[in-house]
């Protein structure tokens, strides 16, 4: 029996019981589990053997935290649960723990190679956990099909380090071609809604240039530009600031303060430039050595006594305080 | 806790001092690692042919893919037409000239050896067949496989360090659709058309020599030229560089998709698209050859 069917199965058991409060045994993950299996003749659709169909989840290794449990409750938008990543003999997260509370800007801050940008690609489904769960928007990311997958991402918006803007293409069109794909607008709207986010980020007389001709911070203006179009209830921005000088630096970490504020748009950013997460920081979170040693406010993560952040806050300390 | 050095510039000094200092440690440390890992890297590799059943498994999964997903929505028409118009236009001028050119050569050289057999009269048919059966299709394909191959590989490689293609794939734009199926089936299509351009091309080039010297009537030569062809042989020898058309596509596009790390490797990407998709053009050639042969006979059962 496919993963598919099963799943589309404990869906509908889980929707048939409407708003749920606590835990309900199906619709923790969409996953019959052991303890979750109902009493009496297996329902038809839930193989036999849950070796085969989900080995993961009856890994002995498995942590407490991992296999079936209860989502995390409304205000969290995403949520990550003991994940554990590598990429051959190299392990880059080894059981990182992050929630994000609705509307609020978590700050992931640590130094380069320390597994940041591989964290947040867990977020959007560009990469799987090897072990733990992600929970995005109430749903757990790492067990959806490519189809469910696609339609999640819908809602979530991704600023890369460059801005990853098509260079085939000017800014207009790598807007347009977004809304192309995903809506069935007119072409009034549509280009009502291009102008309406390069306002957002100030840059309407960029329209016809082409990535190459704009400079780093605009690229990333531009690509913030074109992640919000698609209106999404979570932003991810992979080192926002990185390259750029103060004063941009101010503009775009103030451009995502100003998106938290006036639309509610919850965000995750990894950073090591201080100036920016002293604007951004709603909470803190400091990784090393592919765990999260440290959380809370900026300044408590700050004053912290464990030796790699005060070198951390040392080594930048020199550049002022924002 | 807080001492925050901007009251006096020994503190400043010294704290810029201290932060190069950290960054020294910090590069080191990173160099350290950098190097351990390349050690880790070889002693894996030094399996003799590991790496190359990796790559080769790796090609196999993205084939398996591409017929997986190919014949599902959204089809992308239009870039399939942008594809097309690379592959096929922009192409023209190329195999076009390379298909002239070797058509008057090989009728300069063919003209000498037959005239001393005293078979000058069978120039033409000898021209149709080697153009036709063999250097048309895998001339086509060779020369393709120079320009698109490291075209696509460059292309989507530098799409792929730039984060492009996970830009599309974070906006839920299906990049294996737009990226990689337009361009393999663009080239699955417009790999025979060309081929039938080059193949006319060469004949044309020729005639043109045959004309100019021994002023051979056109009815007589494509009379003689396409006497010795089946109908299959053309058909067969045709289509095959659809099969090429496939793996110049398939290859360059694998090995765009999968570029790690920067520039380097997106120049390495290109390279390795065009070696590799020549050289499995022309071991693919011995094995549809060899196969056509067996199903619809030599060309001596033309006669």
């Amino acid at each position: 029996m496919s993963r598919i069917s099963k799943r589309a199965d404990a869906r509908r058991l889980s929707d048939a019981d409407g708003a749920v409060s606590g835990p309900h045994p199906l619709s923790d993950d969409g996953l019959a589990g052991p303890a979750d299996e109902p009493t009496g003749a297996p329902r038809a659709g839930v193989p036999g053997s849950l070796e085969e169909a989900e080995p993961h989840l009856v890994d002995p290794e498995a942590g407490p935290v991992t296999g079936n449990s209860p989502p995390p409750p409304d205000n969290i938008v995403v949520e990550l649960r003991d994940v554990y990543k590598g990429f051959g003999p190299k392990k880059i997260l080894k059981g990182v723990n992050l929630a994000v509370e609705r509307g609020t800007s978590a700050v992931v801050l640590g130094g380069s190679g320390t597994g940041k940008s591989v964290l947040t690609k867990h977020v959007v489904g560009l990469l799987q956990p090897d072990k733990g769960e992600v929970w995005v928007l109430g749903e757990r990311l790492d067990l959806m099909t490519q189809e469910q997958l696609d339609a999640k991402r819908t809602r979530l918006g991704y600023l890369f380090q460059g801005g990853a803007l098509f260079d085939s293409m000017t800014v207009f069109e790598n807007m347009r071609f977004f809304l192309d794909r995903l809506t069935t607008l007119r072409k009034d709207e549509k280009d009502d809604l291009i102008m309406e986010s390069l306002e957002d980020v100030n840059l309407p007389q960029t329209r016809d240039q082409y990535p190459a001709e704009l400079s780093g911070g605009q690229k990333k203006r531009i690509g913030l530009a074109r992640t919000l179009i698609l209106r999404p209830d979570i932003i991810l921005y992979d080192e926002p600031t990185t390259g750029l000088d103060p004063v941009s630096v101010r503009v775009v970490s103030e451009l995502i303060v100003k998106l938290r504020d006036t639309r509610g748009i919850s965000s995750i950013a990894i950073t090591h430039d201080l100036l920016a997460a002293e604007i951004i920081t709603d909470k803190a979170h400091f990784l090393l050595d592919g765990e999260i040693v440290e959380a809370g406010t900026l300044a408590e993560v700050r004053q912290s006594n464990h030796p790699a952040l005060q070198e951390f806050f040392e080594g930048t300390d020199a550049y002022g305080h924002a | 806790m807080e001492t925050l050095p901007t009251d006096s510039l020994t503190q400043r000094l010294r704290a810029a001092r201290r932060t190069r200092q950290n960054e020294k440690i910090l590069q080191d440390k990173e160099i350290e690692r950098k190097v351990e890992v390349r050690q880790e890297e070889v002693r894996q590799s030094s399996v003799p042919g590991e790496a190359f059943f990796a790559e080769a498994g790796g090609l196999f999964g993205f084939v398996g893919r591409f017929f997986a997903r190919f014949w599902r929505r959204p089809f992308e028409f239009k870039e399939l037409l942008t594809q097309m118009d690379e592959v096929g236009t922009k192409s023209l001028t190329l195999t076009g000239v390379v298909g002239f050119s070797i058509g008057i050569v090989l009728a300069m050289q063919s003209r000498g050896t037959l005239a001393r057999f005293g078979a000058e009269s069978f120039l033409p048919s000898m021209l149709a067949l080697s153009v036709i059966k063999e250097i048309g299709p895998v001339l086509t394909a060779l020369v393709l496989a120079g320009r698109l191959g490291a075209g696509m590989g460059a292309e989507l490689g530098s799409m792929k360090v730039t984060e492009q293609i996970d830009a599309l794939e974070v906006a839920a734009l299906k990049p294996f659709h737009y990226l990689v199926v337009t361009r393999v089936l663009a080239c699955v299509i417009m790999f025979p058309i060309m081929t039938m351009l080059t193949d006319m091309l060469a004949l044309t080039g020729g005639y043109l020599e045959a004309v100019l010297s021994g002023g051979m009537d056109i009815r007589v030569f494509i009379g003689t030229a396409f006497d010795s062809l089946r109908f299959t042989d053309v058909v067969v020898d045709t289509m095959k560089t659809s099969v090429f058309g496939f793996i110049v596509g398939i290859v360059s596009c694998y090995l765009g998709y999968n570029v790690r790390g920067g520039t380097r490797e997106v120049g390495r990407a290109a390279m390795q698209s065009v070696v590799i998709s020549s050289l499995l053009i022309l071991i693919s050639d011995v094995v549809i050859v060899r196969a056509s042969i067996m199903i619809f006979g030599d060309i001596s059962d033309a006669a």
